[in-house]
């Protein structure tokens, strides 16, 4: 399995705090990421490194290291390009105030796609890989807006997806969503796994344990542990690791 | 694994039952709690406040009324073709006003054509790019400094500056030119308001997806905030509309008929519907074409206004349309 994303000694400040610590951790292809860990651990913070979304915060400083595919995305990558290869789903449900249609185009839109046809096919198939396409066929041109809570999320995944992005970022996607809309985004997640690769922050262990093939688990900072999914949940090797997961903090 | 699940049904009558135990408390008195009751001295306030506020509504509504009324009741016995539709004559003994409405469109016109990139330029910038908040804090200032200046000053500094320095000499343009220093304020203002409520979530989103930042800000942020942009327009109309001392001085107060084209040149003065109803009025004692000249205004106003939202209803949804 190939590695996709590798962080090399990575350190981030806010202002004077230090955010996050020495991080050294290889992201796999077609596998879905778990990073888990108390608030303020630094686990969204270490997500939002990959796709640098801490550009747009100002006291943000950033030492170390982040491939892309080998390609150093803080030096030798332009930040629109890095944030097409890598797309992200925030926490809250966030589609414009536009149509269901003009939301999925917008990113193809951007690129230069203008072609009528082609947006066509773009929005149907990203509405597709995103399982929302029956459910919204008929109303493509209604607004946004009027959509469910957990049809806006998967819009928002629809919308990622159609600039056909090498990796998803997924910044606890589901806390704000009922069970059965959690689930249904799952279930994508283990789908869309095939095509892409899967990095997730999540607050619920059961989800992690459920989807994703590696965990990483984060501490004040500092990645305490990471590996196999499995191994992390049955027989963590640190101890903090285990209380953490076993609800004993956090 | 699955306790998760039967945790969130658990905790659903627990969150259904939430709401009715906050009703019983009265903290929500429009929805009655189980005994279909709340305490007589609630009842009191409510009716008090829901009072006030019909009695409130109901003053603004008889002021309004009793505004327009009297405006027609005097004025519009004295809307004639000859006023609308000629210039004054001293031959004829007639009073025209068709410059002074061709005026008032020119000006309004030139004015916002000027004021609303400048404005609007100027609020974004503000809000989304300028990284040294001091600075923002003193233009932010500033332009409310400006805001409260009386316009006569406005009037004063257009004469020195527009009229004579740059030599436009009295002219529509001078005064035109007046009014956007006059009326920056209000578009700045309005339009950093209606920037601030776009949720920075449609921002996120819009570069999350690899926009760049002014892409972002085109196709999301303006669309979402044009509501806000078109109140300052109509704002800004209504003060152009209705000013008076600021273009005295700069844009003069000559009758003549004038096309577009001259209009925008230095050195052709004329004079707006205000002003020329401060002239009758005032300086002529000619009550009942003021009355006349203040309905007509009226009706102008309206139709602006009522084109802005027309414009703004195009513009809201740029990407809808293009399929």
């Amino acid at each position: 399995m190939a590695t996709i994303i590798q962080s090399e000694n990575l350190n981030l400040w806010y202002g004077d705090h230090q955010a996050l610590k020495d991080i050294n951790l290889s992201i796999e292809e077609h596998q879905i990421t778990a990073l888990i860990g108390p608030s303020g651990c630094g686990k969204s913070t270490f997500m939002k490194t990959l796709n640098r979304m801490n550009d747009l915060v100002k006291s943000c400083r950033i030492e170390g290291k982040v491939t892309l595919n080998g390609v150093d995305i803080y030096k030798d990558m332009d930040a629109n390009i890095l944030r097409k290869r890598v797309g992200m789903v925030f926490q809250k449900a966030n589609p414009f105030p536009m149509s269901i249609y003009d939301n999925v185009a917008y990113g193809p839109r951007i690129h230069g796609i203008r072609s009528h046809a082609k947006l066509d096919e773009i929005v149907e198939r990203s509405l597709q890989q995103a399982a929302l396409w029956d459910e919204c066929k008929d109303r493509l041109k209604t607004s946004a807006l009027g959509m469910s809570g957990g049809q806006q999320q998967r819009l928002c995944i629809a919308r990622a997806l159609a600039v056909e992005p090498e990796v998803l970022l997924m910044d606890e996607s589901t806390s704000a969503l009922d069970p059965i809309s959690t689930a249904k985004i799952e279930d994508l997640c283990l789908e869309l796994k095939k095509k892409y690769t899967i990095v997730m922050v999540t607050h619920n262990m059961q989800q992690a344990n459920r989807i994703s093939d590696v965990t990483a688990f984060f501490l004040l900072g500092e990645l305490i542990e990471a590996g196999e999914t499995k191994q992390i949940f049955l027989n963590p090797t640190n101890k903090k690791t285990e209380e953490y997961i076993t609800g004993r903090f956090g | 694994m699955k306790s998760d699940m039967i945790t969130y049904s658990a905790a659903d009558p627990q969150s259904i039952s939430r709401p009715v135990a906050k009703t019983a408390d009265g903290k929500n008195g429009s929805v009655p709690p189980e005994n279909g009751k709340i305490s007589s001295s609630r009842r009191v306030k409510i009716g008090v406040l829901q009072g006030l506020m019909r009695v409130s509504f109901v003053i603004i509504l008889a002021l309004l009324a009793c505004m327009i009324g009297y405006i027609i009741y005097r004025g519009a016995a004295h809307v004639t073709w000859t006023l609308v539709s000629t210039s004054p004559s001293l031959l004829n003994d007639t009073i025209g006003i068709l410059p002074n409405i061709l005026n008032t469109l020119y000006i309004v016109l030139m004015t916002l054509v000027l004021v609303l990139p400048l404005g609007v330029g100027t609020a974004v910038y503000l809000t989304e790019y300028a990284a040294n908040a001091k600075l923002v804090s003193v233009i932010e200032f500033a332009t409310e400094t400006l805001a409260g200046i009386p316009s006569i000053i406005y009037g004063l500094a257009g004469m020195l500056i527009f009229v004579q320095f740059f030599s436009l000499g009295t002219s529509l343009l001078a005064g035109a030119l007046t009014l956007v220093i006059m009326t920056l304020p209000t578009i700045i203002r309005t339009t950093q308001e209606s920037l601030k409520t776009v949720p920075d979530s449609y921002r996120e989103g819009g570069l999350a997806l690899g926009a760049g930042k002014w892409y972002m800000i085109r196709t999301v942020v303006l669309p979402s905030s044009i509501d806000g942009i078109v109140t300052g327009c109509i704002l800004a109309i209504g003060r152009i509309v209705g000013e008076s001392a600021a273009l005295l001085f700069t844009a003069g107060m000559a009758n003549e008929i004038m096309n577009l084209g001259e209009a925008i040149q230095p050195g052709h003065a004329g004079s707006t519907l205000t002003v020329a109803l401060y002239m009758y009025a005032k300086e002529r004692g000619e009550f009942d074409v003021a009355f006349a000249i203040a309905l007509i205004l009226l009706v102008l106003t309206f139709l602006i206004n009522m084109a802005a939202k027309l414009v703004a209803k195009k513009l809201r949804r740029p990407t809808q349309n293009e399929d």
